[in-house]
């Protein structure tokens, strides 16, 4: 296929005196085309990425006015997850003391490993996740975290306001956070 | 001893056919690649490991970019129209209904909506619109948009609620705009993410592991 006649006419002797035309064969070695092409293709396959979006289900509680008609949960198996400035993660157990002794950092890596020993100890039904998004956090934050719940098959958690004394220190952890970042 | 000469033959393939097959398959995956329309507000969407493909049709859309601007898009051409002319009888706004139908997403005050219609699509740059007014929480104009469209659709199945939010928005941005969903009692929504594998090692890998689907949350 890749080869050309080069062979001179009918094949016929020529005379004794005459040179013979060195015959070149124009047989190409096609190796390194095919290397190439494939070495594409497999480029082409790798980069592309496939556009097809998909879409994180939320549902939402409908806000209760009245305070007795809120969920209860069981102090236990409440984890508190606040999500500050820079990607800082914060979280505490139960209740928040007054001292916030039980107050803790944490990231976005070892967040997981807290909920997934938090989920192995409380059984399952009391254990309620909730996520409190400081003004400072970004919305890859909050979705990451939505996903964290869906990464621990985590059914129970809910996304609330933050409130004053835990904005303030969130605020103050974030700062201690940032200032020791730069020493 | 007479060993029986084998015919010493030529290790050489012919590659041509192979090439041909190469540069075929690369001209296939070339020809057949979409290239993403250039869109003119520019959002990076998070990932998230939930495997649900996003409805193409019958949504309505808000996108949130990174400025924590907010734009709203619909695809029901007929819905547009509606509430292109509701808008003008309730508020007097006075906006051309075609116009309204045949803008891809909406980014104004309702103040503004007029010379919003009035500049040419190719001008409509996300970052140089205002977006939909949603900080302030007592005049949230996405509350009003999130109703007229409600409005729109009584009787009818609602449309899916789209979000699709920038990395790098800001959660009080995202609160307003659920806020306003809320408010509407419009309670079920879903978020644009790109997809990403379950980390290994997590129930819910256990759980792919096993070979169960991922369950609706």
């Amino acid at each position: 296929m890749a080869e050309m006649d080069t062979s001179s006419g009918g094949g016929h002797k020529k005379g004794p005196g005459v040179k013979k035309g060195k015959k070149l064969s124009t047989r190409v070695d096609l190796t390194p085309m095919v290397d190439l092409g494939f070495l594409l293709i497999t480029f082409f396959i790798f980069t592309t990425t496939m556009s097809q979006a998909t879409a994180m289900r939320l549902f939402l509680p409908k806000d209760a006015d009245k305070p007795e008609d809120q969920n209860k949960a069981k102090e236990s198996g409440v984890i508190t997850i606040l999500l500050g400035k820079d990607n800082h993660v914060f979280y505490y157990e139960g209740i928040l003391d007054n001292n916030a002794s039980n107050f803790k950092s944490s990231n976005f890596h070892d967040i997981r490993q807290v909920l997934i020993n938090k989920k192995a100890r409380t059984p399952e039904k009391d254990m309620v996740v909730v996520i409190k998004p400081s003004n400072d956090c970004t919305y890859k934050n909050v979705v990451d975290m939505l996903d964290e719940m869906a990464i621990n098959i985590l059914k129970r958690y809910a996304l609330v306001d933050i409130s004053e004394p835990e904005a303030k220190l969130v605020q103050i952890s974030d700062q201690s956070a940032a200032a020791s970042g730069q020493n | 001893m007479g060993r029986a000469k084998l015919p010493r033959k030529s290790t050489n393939i012919d590659m041509t056919a192979m090439c041909d097959v190469a540069f075929l398959l690369l001209s296939f995956f070339i020809l057949t690649t979409k290239f993403k329309p250039s869109e003119a507000i520019a959002v990076t969407t998070p990932k998230s490991v939930s495997a649900k493909i996003a409805p193409q049709k019958d949504f309505v859309q808000i996108i949130l970019d990174k400025d924590g601007k907010v734009f709203l898009t619909m695809d029901d051409e007929a819905k547009k129209e509606q509430i292109a002319n509701t808008l003008n009888s309730t508020k007097n706004l006075g906006i051309n209904p075609t116009a309204f139908k045949k803008a891809l997403f909406i980014g104004a005050p309702f103040g503004s909506l007029n010379s919003f219609l009035q500049l040419p699509e190719d001008r409509r740059k996300g970052n140089a619109l205002p977006g939909i007014p949603v900080k302030d929480s007592s005049n949230n104009e996405l509350t009003e948009w999130m109703r007229l469209i409600k409005d729109a659709y009584t009787g009818q199945k609602q449309p899916a609620l789209l979000l699709k939010g920038d990395n790098l928005a800001k959660y009080p941005a995202f609160k307003a705009i659920i806020d306003a969903f809320k408010k509407n009692d419009l309670l079920k929504f879903q978020m644009i993410t790109n997809p990403e594998g379950a980390p290994v090692g997590t129930d819910l890998w256990k759980r792919g592991q096993a070979g169960e689907k991922q369950e609706e949350l």
